[in-house]
């Protein structure tokens, strides 16, 4: 008899508590999410407006002003042409820079990937420790990593080179890794099957399967990288940050100008030709 | 005897074209080694005494000159930076990319938007700022503005895109059952994909922190950023740059692993 009365009983209080609870309103639920939603976010505009002194209004105001401004003081005149051969230079030096830390960077960062991917680590500490080192790498700003090496390169191009290497290892870190993890799967298991080595298996399946996508990365970084080389020439006093520093804080704003026009050009013609090779590759 | 050999793998045109684009990299890489120009600096040396500093900042850094307060309030004024950046851009972004989206607006728009994307996008942030410096005077508006520039330009191309994974079956139906435009962006695109453009915006807010890290030092936006220059480049203290890095280091990761979160909600769901 006691198992059915305990059954009765539940019934019962199931009955009841279906009664107490009243049916959802869901679109009282969305509708109060959302305005919390709001709330918070006008709570953190506000706050942040406060700390950082930001004032709406005069960002609206100052914005169309700034443009005509730029209009008609930072086009490069006739005159600011003389400046184009040291332009040329330098920005010819960051582009270099750039792409000998992206390459370099690409080539450690991929014997480090095969030693963090699923597919290829030897064993799950090892893939831990370089997940980390890529995190840590990756967390600190090219511009800290840039004012850390002033210490010992001091005001050199190599400092630059160090700093974007730094940056970019980490972030190729994460990437090859999950590259290696999602390309090469099914043919190292095959080749494994076979008995193949590591080196083998590494040299004959990882590597073709995963180039196009890693050479992808890489053209994808380089031109990442040029935006980043020239913050980081603004903070060690090097290539094209360093020439654009200097006709700005002397308000030679036409030169100034005819550098930010050339950076354009250069990153376009790149981006230009890193679709062509994509699209060639693939 | 020698047998004759079976080729692995036919040569094909992408593969030599690949073969091209890596010979490319490694002539250019060698070129560009020549630019690595170390001025004074003996390498030997300089790797010796990076390898300490390395080790100064990691193990001993300290405070001199500010205090806690000082530190975590310069850490909420880049905080605040990066936030009214991502806020604004996404907001102008939204709205730009209805008209982006290929599904929802006019292709010719869109192709106009993008190729104006492209150019913005070409400028370095940082040159951003400082260009807008000029006009709005070097602080907070100067760098919101600056960086919203490529908040804008990155937020768009994934909205956009997120708008065009849609199953165009859903706004077909819609668009067949009489629906206005408005109606089709509030009743269907959005709602279904607001966990992705809440995940792309939150990674560029871990982007706008690193930058505007980077504007504090490089253009004089404030924040910890600016704290970073001063220690480095005024003071000389790397165990003070150890410790500001520290501070930026610890924020940055907490955001990858709610970055990381949101995009594994974002997976599941999607």
């Amino acid at each position: 008899m006691k198992p059915k009365k305990l059954a009765r009983e539940a019934l019962a209080a199931g009955e009841t508590m279906a009664k107490a609870i009243p049916p959802r309103d869901i679109f009282g639920e969305r509708r109060r999410n959302f305005f919390l939603f709001a709330l918070l976010f006008l709570a953190l505009t506000w706050w942040s407006s406060w700390g950082t002194e930001f004032d709406l209004w005069s960002a609206f105001a100052s914005f169309p002003k700034a443009l005509a401004w730029l209009g008609l003081n930072f086009i490069p005149s006739a005159d600011s042409l003389q400046y184009l051969p040291r332009i040329g230079e330098k920005l010819l030096e960051t582009v270099f820079v750039s792409i000998t830390a992206t390459t370099t960077s690409a080539v450690l960062a991929f014997a480090l990937s095969l030693f963090s991917s699923k597919t290829t680590r030897p064993n799950a500490w090892v893939a831990l420790v370089v997940r980390g080192l890529g995190t840590f790498l990756r967390s600190i700003p090219v511009a800290a990593w840039a004012m850390i090496f002033l210490f010992s390169f001091g005001q050199s191009p190599l400092t630059g080179f160090l700093a974007i290497f730094m940056e970019t290892l980490g972030f190729f870190i994460r990437a090859f890794i999950e590259t290696v993890d999602e390309t090469s799967e099914s043919s190292v298991e095959a080749l494994r099957a076979s008995g193949a080595s590591w080196l083998h298996t590494v040299s004959q399946a990882v590597l073709p399967s995963v180039v196009p996508q890693l050479v992808s990365w890489i053209l994808y970084m380089i031109e990442t990288n040029i935006r980043s080389a020239t913050l980081v020439g603004l903070l060690t006093g090097t290539g094209i940050g360093f020439v654009f520093d200097i006709y700005y804080k002397s308000m030679r704003y036409p030169p100034a100008g005819l550098v930010v026009l050339s950076i354009v050009v250069v990153v376009l013609l790149i981006e230009i030709l890193s679709n062509r090779i994509r699209r060639s590759i693939q | 005897m020698n047998q004759p050999r079976i080729p692995l793998r036919k040569p094909t045109a992408s593969s030599f074209a690949l073969n091209l684009v890596l010979t490319g990299f490694l002539v250019l890489t060698v070129v560009g080694l020549f630019f690595l120009d170390s001025k004074k600096a003996d390498v030997g040396q300089a790797t010796l005494k990076a390898l300490d500093d390395l080790r100064k900042m990691l193990f001993e850094p300290v405070m001199e000159h500010l205090n806690w307060t000082e530190a975590i309030t310069q850490l909420g004024v880049t905080l605040g930076l990066s936030f009214l950046t991502t806020l604004f851009g996404a907001i102008l972004a939204l709205f730009l990319s209805f008209f982006a989206a290929r599904n929802l607006g006019n292709v010719a728009i869109g192709n106009v938007l993008k190729a104006f994307v492209a150019v913005v996008r070409a400028v370095p942030t940082v040159l951003w700022v400082l260009i807008f410096a000029i006009g709005a005077g070097l602080g907070a508006v100067a760098a919101v503005v600056g960086m919203g520039f490529h908040t804008v330009g990155y937020l768009l191309k994934a909205y956009s895109e997120s708008f065009e994974e849609i199953d165009s079956g859903v706004i077909e139906a819609l668009k067949a059952s009489g629906a206005s435009w408005w109606q089709i962006v509030f009743q269907a695109v959005l709602p279904a994909t607001l966990t992705a453009l809440l995940s792309w915006t939150f990674i560029r807010f871990e982007i706008n922190f690193t930058t505007a890290v980077a504007m504090g030092a490089a253009a004089g936006a404030g924040g910890i950023g600016f704290d970073l220059f001063m220690a480095s480049s005024h003071y000389f203290n790397i165990r003070e740059v150890g410790f500001l890095t520290w501070l930026i280091l610890l924020t940055a990761l907490v955001m990858e692993i709610i970055a990381t979160r949101l995009r594994e909600a974002n997976r599941l769901q999607g």
